[in-house]
């Protein structure tokens, strides 16, 4: 292999494959594009449901509601993933990519996906909604596009595991493959399940769009559909998780509390992750109990378990490595002197920190069959996924990003005051939102809808003032978010096409910018433990953990709760 | 492979579990299998099941 297609980057000392780099900054570009495009759309719709403001009539609004939802849901987030698992591969191992020109042409049949399909949407014609059910027909050119996005998906899925193969022949590493690499392996294989089942689900009913195909069976499109619907954000969970552990090396020099437990947590996810889709279904009347309740509730408390371990061992390993440079006073000083005006920082911690108490409990309540019937198709569910895709995954892909502009695309970080501030914006703002939702949701208002206070309608439906009230809440926070997102995209734009290049090292220094250099966790005389407190070597994780399991368990006993209010069996 | 060597030659026993976690088709294998025959297949076969009304 020829050093001339490597580069070293100075500051983090990771090496980039030439043509990998290149589709990670097209990949990535694209991302940021698509971004845009749907922020845009979010902020349409967020002024439509906002019922003071009510923007937009109904027709336009499911269409830009379809917009939002496709590329938000899948164009952006996809694209970007793409981007991560080269990097987790070639850039981490170190090592070739495998098939350039035929992960090029998966670029292409993503990016021509991306097109055909927002065309559909913007003609007017395919204003059906991400999910597209049958029987309500889009313009064929919608489900052709999502299926040349897949297939470009999954052949940048086939390169990943290549490129593995690559360096283990090549033997760039010892042992077993790093972390981090190893939830974006997690994050690949179950995106290869949800793109194949978009094959098994759209090509049929693309088919059935163009009178090749009778009849499609609704309940089947159903389950088939929200393999590939579901799943696909659980391909960002493995996703941002990975980036979290990432992020954690990047600023601290962190290592996993326990590597073994973490990669059994992928693990988890790997197997058990993608059954959560049947809590779309919990009320659909073809499937048994035995059915719904298999895959929401036992197989899916296996991958909340995982996501629990990631969430104490990230935050754990982060006050290990604080701890060992000297900052134990306390329980909490490790966290309060980490580096909170570092956006790779803060945009990490905010989307742990909102994913698990958000997205993460609400999931569960959604999951279980017997309350998720207060909420089922509320706003709620987009009050938790925005929680858990948003916070969760769009926040720790932006923070990744302010690691990237100087790595990977040689450019000093543009506005740095405002990138400072933009998680913030951002987390807050779409905390606030989400919340707003669930409790709008937990009201009984409903997602999809364009007008919540049912005007002219022949069958209407007065909500509590408390309701509108929270829409409004929403509506704020919303635009906040958006703010902060549009922050996001002007900081990374002009970074990256106009910002001044990186000379010697990056504008964030060089303590922030390494990964493979990061400065060794050194132990401390008598081990972890001795600079924790009881015995523990994060004891300020462990009491977060606490705080966590008692919210959740309050939050769930207040749902159980409700539930005997809203249905009386007396 | 089962095992590996050490620095002196002496072969090491590889856990099973690090032997599953550490080959990717395995586990691609079971990250397809696992939900294909719990959420898809299971589920589908309820749905052909429900008797069509006369």
């Amino acid at each position: 292999m020829s050093n001339a297609t490597f580069r070293t980057c100075p500051e983090s000392g990771l090496q980039f494959h030439k043509p990998a780099e290149l589709l990670m900054r097209a990949h990535a570009v694209v991302a940021v594009v698509i971004l845009l495009i749907g922020g845009i759309a979010a902020l349409l719709v967020t002024l439509t449901r906002w019922p003071a403001i009510h923007l937009l009539p109904a027709d336009r609004f499911y269409q830009l509601l379809t917009t939002h939802g496709v590329n938000m849901l899948i164009f952006w987030i996809i694209s970007f993933e793409i981007a991560v698992l080269y990097f987790c591969s070639s850039t981490l191992l170190r090592c070739r990519l495998a098939t350039p020109k035929i992960a090029w042409l998966g670029f292409t049949l993503m990016l021509v996906g991306i097109i055909v399909n927002n065309a559909a949407v913007a003609s007017g014609t395919a204003s059906v909604m991400m999910t597209s059910y049958v029987p309500m027909p889009a313009n064929p050119n919608f489900y052709l596009g999502l299926i040349l996005f897949a297939v470009g998906a999954l052949i940048g899925c086939f390169v990943f595991l290549g490129t593995l193969v690559i360096a283990k022949d090549e033997k760039t590493y010892e042992g077993s493959i790093p972390l981090v690499t190893f939830g974006a392996l997690t994050a690949c294989i179950i995106a290869v399940f949800t793109i194949a089942s978009g094959a098994i689900v759209l090509i049929p009913t693309w088919l059935w769009s163009l009178g090749y195909v009778n009849h499609i069976d609704a309940a089947m499109y159903r389950i088939v559909w929200w393999a590939l619907g579901h799943s696909s954000q659980q391909i960002n969970v493995a996703a941002h998780v990975a980036v979290w552990y990432a992020i954690a090396a990047i600023v601290f020099g962190a290592r996993p509390l326990s590597e073994k437990v973490s990669r059994v947590a992928f693990f988890l996810y790997i197997a058990f992750l993608q059954l959560a889709s049947a809590h779309h279904l919990l009320v659909d009347p073809g499937l048994s109990a035995e059915w719904k309740i298999f895959n929401t509730s036992y197989a899916m408390y296996l991958a909340v378990l995982a996501s629990m371990v990631h969430g104490l061992t990230v935050p754990g390993s982060i006050e290990v490595a604080q701890r060992a440079k000297g900052l134990t006073n306390g329980l909490f000083e490790w966290l309060r002197k980490a580096p909170w005006s570092n956006p790779i920082f803060s945009g990490m911690f905010i989307s742990l920190v909102g994913f698990g108490f958000i997205g993460g409990i609400s999931g569960v309540v959604m999951g279980t069959e017997q309350i998720n019937i207060i909420i089922h198709n509320t706003i709620y569910v987009p009050g938790h996924f925005h929680a858990t895709v948003v916070i969760g995954t769009t926040l720790a892909f932006m923070s990744l990003t302010y690691f990237l502009i100087p790595v990977l695309f040689r450019k000093q970080v543009a506005f740095a005051g405002l990138a400072k501030w933009q998680p913030y914006l951002f987390g807050i703002g779409m905390s606030v939102f989400t919340l707003a939702m669930m409790g709008a949701g937990t009201l009984g208002v409903e997602r999809r809808h364009w007008d919540m206070a049912f005007t002219n309608s022949a069958l209407g439906f007065e909500y509590p003032a408390s309701a509108f009230t929270l829409m409004g809440i929403m509506g704020i926070s919303g635009v906040v978010a958006i703010l902060g997102g549009a922050i996001f995209i002007l900081v990374t734009v002009v970074s990256v096409f106009f910002g001044k290049s990186v000379e010697s090292e990056s504008s964030y220094g060089i303590a922030t910018t390494r990964l493979s250099r990061a400065d060794p966790v050194l132990v401390p005389d008598g081990g972890h433990e001795a600079a924790g407190k009881w015995g523990f070597a994060a004891p300020g994780t462990f009491v977060l953990a606490l705080f966590f399991l008692m919210i959740f368990v309050l939050y769930y006993a207040v749902n159980w709760k409700y539930l005997a209010s809203v249905w009386p069996m007396s | 492979m089962s095992d590996e060597t050490t620095g002196s030659g002496a072969p090491v026993r590889v856990p099973f579990m690090q032997r599953v976690l550490d080959n990717p088709f395995i586990l691609l294998f079971i990250g397809i299998v696992f939900p294909a025959v719990f959420y898809i297949i299971w589920g589908i076969m309820e749905i052909v099941n429900i008797p069509i009304a006369p």
